[in-house]
């Protein structure tokens, strides 16, 4: 008998009484000002949250960034926006080790952890979310309109996510961090040392 | 410190508590965090029916795991995954070993996974002349050091930074003294960035599962789960079958609880949702049994297969603040670790359940509500049924219970109690005999005996 077998047969065998799956649907937290308490928690864990009007917006709040003014190697996987490396004619990721700064599509917020939904959809590789030293993570409010651009909480986030594709999906919120080392907290561990939220009015 | 050898974990703590001033950094550093947990669980109303909603989830998959195991493979495989089945370490080893072998794999790169530690894969792949490099910043300081993790969730949770500069000094030749956790952390990063780019294949393992997609998410902080499989063609997945859930939906139970549980953070800063291999690349999930499918079948240990390895019940173990990580001689330590051990391995396992007070903090903080402490309680019974336990521990047991019997025999013992413990010179008291006053003073014998108290006080009464 296979393994697989022998375990399902082990896994039938033993006698557990059934239960019922609990609803989901209950009165998770609202927040007064949704937008405000996301700003809140990001600053907590380390990131920034600033709303911008356009891209042109978005081109001046990071020329007031020193780490994307002073990145050599830029990625941006954002229309209207240039970056000096084209993630699409790279084909190999490795030679993504150097990029400095990346900046990248994220679909929506969440309030209560400050943690935004970025998806491989628009990334060849979705390393590139992961090793630039620097990152930061665009997202276009529905109709100008940052609300509906941020959900309240984790329950409403997973309602508005889909599994159809083979998709690469990260919640990801703030910087790379640790505390490993006698509970410092340190800024930067593998990933991004900095993380900018950029709400595109 | 290196590993401690012995199982006995009352010899493992008292080695621990030699160190009195590192004793108590121990259990302060570990409070703190517990603190933060409190803080976390606070700030969201519905947090007790988040432990509902999880316990309810868990209890429900494992009651239905054999079918709930077939649609997650059907569906993973769907997507382009390979699923492995392995009944115990060894075949999970040798499976891993295998695909490896198979794209002549020489080095790797490992996100913690508690499940390839539970294996020994480590040395058994290097065995197999691969590198191995775990990368969660914690687990990297340990493993330079030959140790074993003392914490699931801070595997270095034991050391102090002084410590970890020694070791990075002498194994990546950091500057000598410089304790500074930025800098270290920056040299970390630096020596894991050229593993990352170097491996030929990444190891992580698994917080959930979802039966529903076939997918599943891994919980990180520093981003070495991500870097570690998104820069090679060849990702294996580990996991315990005990990770599933049936639905997508219900992570926003999970994830909400886990991060706030094991280090009072709202969420990890990554949680990557796989579903398929990278373009081009290979996807391997092995389910591991390894001695999991037996706890099914109790009604007492069944709810320990609810544990998503938040940490949280040994933040808050008075026993485990101050005995350390490695005096549980296990993978799994603290309380939680005290069920699952001695329930695979009675044997050498045994003194564990009784590293426990039974003040049930355990259970009040598991975010999937583990009755941790009575668990604890019933494999007591157990250990004494099997005839496991010392004469130290019986005998003065059938002593009290004969005492116990015999009120007249009780007050007399008690009044002779008293006498010795006014009169008898210090070392008649305080010696190998009484375990009790090894780290503690005796009570001090009361003028009078609560049972004459007590006789004075009715006569008074009556007397009115």
């Amino acid at each position: 008998m296979s393994s697989k077998d022998q375990i399902l047969k082990s896994v039938r065998n033993q006698l557990v009484p059934s239960a019922d799956l609990p609803s989901l649907d209950q009165d998770w937290i609202q927040y007064d000002d949704a937008v405000a308490h996301f700003g809140d928690v990001l600053q907590a864990v380390g990131g920034t949250a600033i709303a911008v009007e356009g891209i042109d917006g978005l081109t001046e709040e990071l020329a007031k960034i020193p780490a994307y003014t002073a990145a050599k190697k830029t990625v941006s996987c954002i229309d209207g926006l240039v970056g000096t490396v084209d993630l699409d004619r790279v084909e190999d990721p490795h030679e993504l080790e150097d990029i400095d700064y990346a900046v990248l599509p994220g679909e929506f917020a969440v309030a209560e952890n400050a943690a935004v939904w970025v998806t491989d959809t628009k990334l060849r590789h979705r390393v590139i979310a992961f090793i630039p030293q620097h990152i930061c993570l665009v997202i276009h409010c529905p109709d100008g309109n940052v609300e509906k651009a941020v959900v309240h909480n984790m329950a409403e986030a997973y309602q508005r996510l889909t599994w159809s594709r083979n998709e690469f999906g990260c919640f990801i919120s703030g910087p790379s961090k640790t505390a490993d080392i006698e509970q410092s907290l340190v800024i930067g561990a593998h990933g991004a040392r900095s993380l900018h939220v950029f709400f595109v009015i | 410190m290196s590993a401690i050898k012995s199982y006995d974990h009352p010899t493992n703590a008292d080695q621990f508590n030699k160190d009195q001033a590192r004793t108590h950094w121990h259990d302060s550093s570990l409070w703190f965090i517990r603190e933060k947990r409190d803080r976390m669980s606070k700030s969201l109303p519905e947090w007790e029916t988040l432990r509902t909603c999880a316990s309810q989830i868990k209890a429900h998959t494992v009651s239905k795991l054999a079918d709930y195991l077939e649609e997650f493979e059907k569906n993973a495989t769907a997507r382009g995954a390979t699923v492995h089945w392995a009944k115990d370490a060894e075949e999970h080893n040798r499976i891993v070993l295998e695909i490896l072998q198979k794209h002549q794999t020489k080095r790797i790169v490992k996100s913690k996974s508690m499940l390839t530690e539970e294996c020994h894969l480590n040395p058994w792949l290097e065995k197999h002349g691969i590198e191995v490099v775990d990368t969660d910043l914690g687990e990297r300081i340990v493993q330079l050091r030959n140790e074993p993790p003392s914490h699931i969730v801070m595997p270095a949770i034991h050391l102090k930074k002084e410590d970890v500069s020694n070791t990075f000094h002498e194994h990546l030749q950091t500057e000598q003294g410089n304790y500074d956790p930025n800098y270290l952390t920056e040299s970390a990063r630096q020596h894991l960035r050229q593993k990352f780019c170097q491996a030929d294949a990444g190891i992580t393992g698994v917080n959930f599962a979802i039966a529903e997609t076939g997918g599943f998410v891994v919980c990180t902080n520093e981003g070495n789960a991500d870097l570690g499989v998104s820069l090679p063609k060849v990702h294996i997945a580990c996991m315990g079958i005990e990770k599933l859930i049936p639905k997508v939906d219900h992570l926003s139970i999970f994830l909400r609880l886990l991060a706030r549980s094991a280090t009072g953070q709202p969420i990890t800063t990554y949680s990557s949702h796989f579903h398929g291999p990278i373009e081009g690349g290979e996807l391997h999930i092995v389910l591991v049994d390894n001695g999991r499918s037996k706890l099914m079948n109790s009604d007492d240990y069944r709810n320990s297969l609810k544990c998503i390895r938040c940490g949280a019940c040994m933040n808050t173990c008075p026993v485990y603040r101050r005995s350390g990580g490695h005096s549980y001689a296990a993978t799994v330590p603290g309380p939680i670790g005290s069920i699952l051990n001695p329930l695979r391995d009675a044997k050498h396992h045994k003194t564990l359940p009784f590293a426990c007070t039974l003040c049930g903090s355990c259970s009040d903080v598991c975010p999937v509500k583990i009755n941790l402490h009575e668990q604890l309680l019933t494999l007591r019974t157990e250990v004494k049924n099997q005839k496991q336990l010392p004469i130290s521990k019986t005998l003065p047991m059938q002593i009290a219970s004969f005492v116990f019997q015999r009120p007249k025999l009780f007050a007399w013992l008690g009044g002779v109690g008293k006498f010795f413990l006014r009169t008898m010179p210090r070392f008649l008291i305080y010696n190998a005999m009484n375990p009790w006053g090894r780290n503690r003073e005796m009570p001090e014998a009361p003028p009078e005996s609560f049972r004459k108290q007590y006789a004075q006080r009715v006569k008074k009464k009556s007397d009115k």
